[in-house]
């Protein structure tokens, strides 16, 4: 599950840096200028309490919130001059499962694997490694339970290859094993050469995977006396 | 470009397949509409008729509105739109794809209310060669017009009430002209039909242009 070849692009200059980027949801700043810079290969954990713009942020990364003022260049894209390059290199785990209902789990990974352009052999892969490469491969997504249809994104997220990992709250609602799987890609994909960008309201499990850590408030990166990992103070 | 439409038109059937929304509404909605118009217009025969082309198209119309608003509320669900637009797929394939998947759907419909018109309205079916190319070119406007003006409506909360009103009046043109070229081949007159579907030929091709390249920057804005 490595990244397409992320070493061959330039090594050294951030994956990700933002400064005082804004982003307006309508008239609403929920980025009202956020300082950020991410190097390769790191984990990155986004704390802070609901509305502090964990979300927006990690949409915008994505190349779907548009950044209205700031400079925001993700993985040598320039979003403020192009939005869509940058998509097909981020993976983002989002809350919205991004699943149609009535197709299989299979059929699931497969569509959205084939899309991104990778093979259906990194789909079956995918299933096998988070689980779903037994019965529940032929269940309709429509009859999973919460767990079942995250983990069905996480193999999508996986099998796309992303350089880039967007993942919003990705321990909600996976029992133990699967929150130690979600830890155990993370890791894997960061060794890999991919980076990963996580936020979470489940701060000791995140904390210990997280190599820097970004504590936002009211739409702007805070100082960070945060425990775990490199404090990141943007 | 080809690649992502055949990738989207598959998996629209696919899904149309497994949930049956087609077969299990649109169908008998279809249906429902010419036994109406049947009962309307019975006690004058002749009427039912000369007015049969029109209320054929009609019927159409209306039950290709279900399929198109079924279209894109499986792309509203659940996070699917961001996924679309990160997915990599070029906006033009998604827009033939699903064109293509509204087409199949809709050529699939036509053939049915084809069969219920000759048995209902007891409509002897002549002029078979204008027909087919009446039907697939009228698809063709149908399904290119309806996947564009789908897109729009498609971010917006009253898009099940918006669609018809943006559609209705710009499918005039192929109302029409399937109408005429039906009422020609139905009449023994084929040659008067096919300037129409020529007309309808035009419309296609123009909405064909206007979605390769306008179906990302709307994608992009519902």
């Amino acid at each position: 599950m490595e990244p397409d070849d992320p070493t061959s692009r330039s090594g050294t200059e951030p994956v990700v840096h933002l400064r005082g980027a804004v982003a307006l949801l309508g008239r609403f700043p929920a980025l009202a200028g956020v300082d950020l810079d991410v190097d390769r290969r790191r984990i990155v954990l986004l704390r802070g309490a609901n509305g502090a713009g964990k979300t927006t942020l990690l949409r915008a990364l994505a190349g779907l919130v548009p950044i209205s003022a700031g400079e925001a260049v993700v993985l040598g894209v320039d979003l403020r001059v192009d939005r869509q390059s940058v998509r097909h290199r981020v993976g983002l785990l989002a809350h919205g499962t991004g699943l149609y209902d009535e197709l299989s789990v299979s059929d699931n990974v497969r569509f959205w694997t084939l899309a991104a352009g990778a093979d259906l052999a990194d789909a079956e892969s995918a299933m096998a490694r988070l689980g779903l490469d037994g019965r529940l491969s032929d269940v309709s997504v429509g009859r999973l339970s919460t767990g079942q249809r995250r983990r069905t994104s996480l193999a999508i997220l996986i099998a796309r290859r992303p350089e880039l990992w967007l993942l919003d709250e990705p321990h909600a609602g996976l029992d133990k094993e699967g929150r130690d799987v979600v830890d155990e890609l993370v890791r894997d994909a960061a060794a890999a050469g991919a980076t990963i960008i996580l936020s979470s309201h489940e701060l000791d499990r995140a904390i210990d995977l997280a190599d820097e850590i970004v504590t936002l408030g009211g739409g702007v990166a805070l100082d960070d006396s945060g425990a775990g990992g490199d404090d990141h103070v943007a | 470009m080809l690649h992502d439409a055949w990738l989207i038109a598959r998996k629209d059937l696919k899904l149309e397949i497994r949930s049956r929304v087609a077969l299990n509404q649109v169908v008998p909605f279809a249906l429902l509409v010419l036994v109406l118009f049947a009962f309307a217009l019975d006690p004058d025969r002749g009427l039912l008729e000369k007015a049969t082309p029109g209320l054929y198209w009609i019927a159409v119309l209306f039950s290709g509105l279900l399929a198109m608003q079924r279209s894109f509320a499986v792309e509203a669900a659940d996070g699917v739109t961001d996924a679309l637009r990160l997915s990599g797929l070029a906006p033009a394939g998604i827009y033939l794809g699903k064109t293509l998947s509204v087409a199949v759907q809709l050529l699939v419909l036509e053939v049915l209310l084809g069969v219920g018109v000759a048995v209902l309205y007891g409509t002897s079916i002549t002029g078979w060669l204008l027909l087919i190319a009446t039907i697939v070119v009228a698809t063709a406007g149908i399904s290119t017009a309806g996947t564009l003006f789908g897109v729009v409506a498609a971010g917006l909360r009253v898009r099940e009430t918006l669609l018809p009103l943006l559609l209705l009046p710009v499918l005039a043109p192929v109302l029409i002209g399937s109408t005429r070229a039906f009422e020609a081949a139905l009449s023994g007159t084929p040659s008067e039909g096919w300037p129409w579907v020529g007309l309808m030929s035009v419309f296609a091709a123009v909405y064909v242009v206007a979605g390769i390249f306008g179906f990302g920057p709307l994608m992009e804005e519902s």
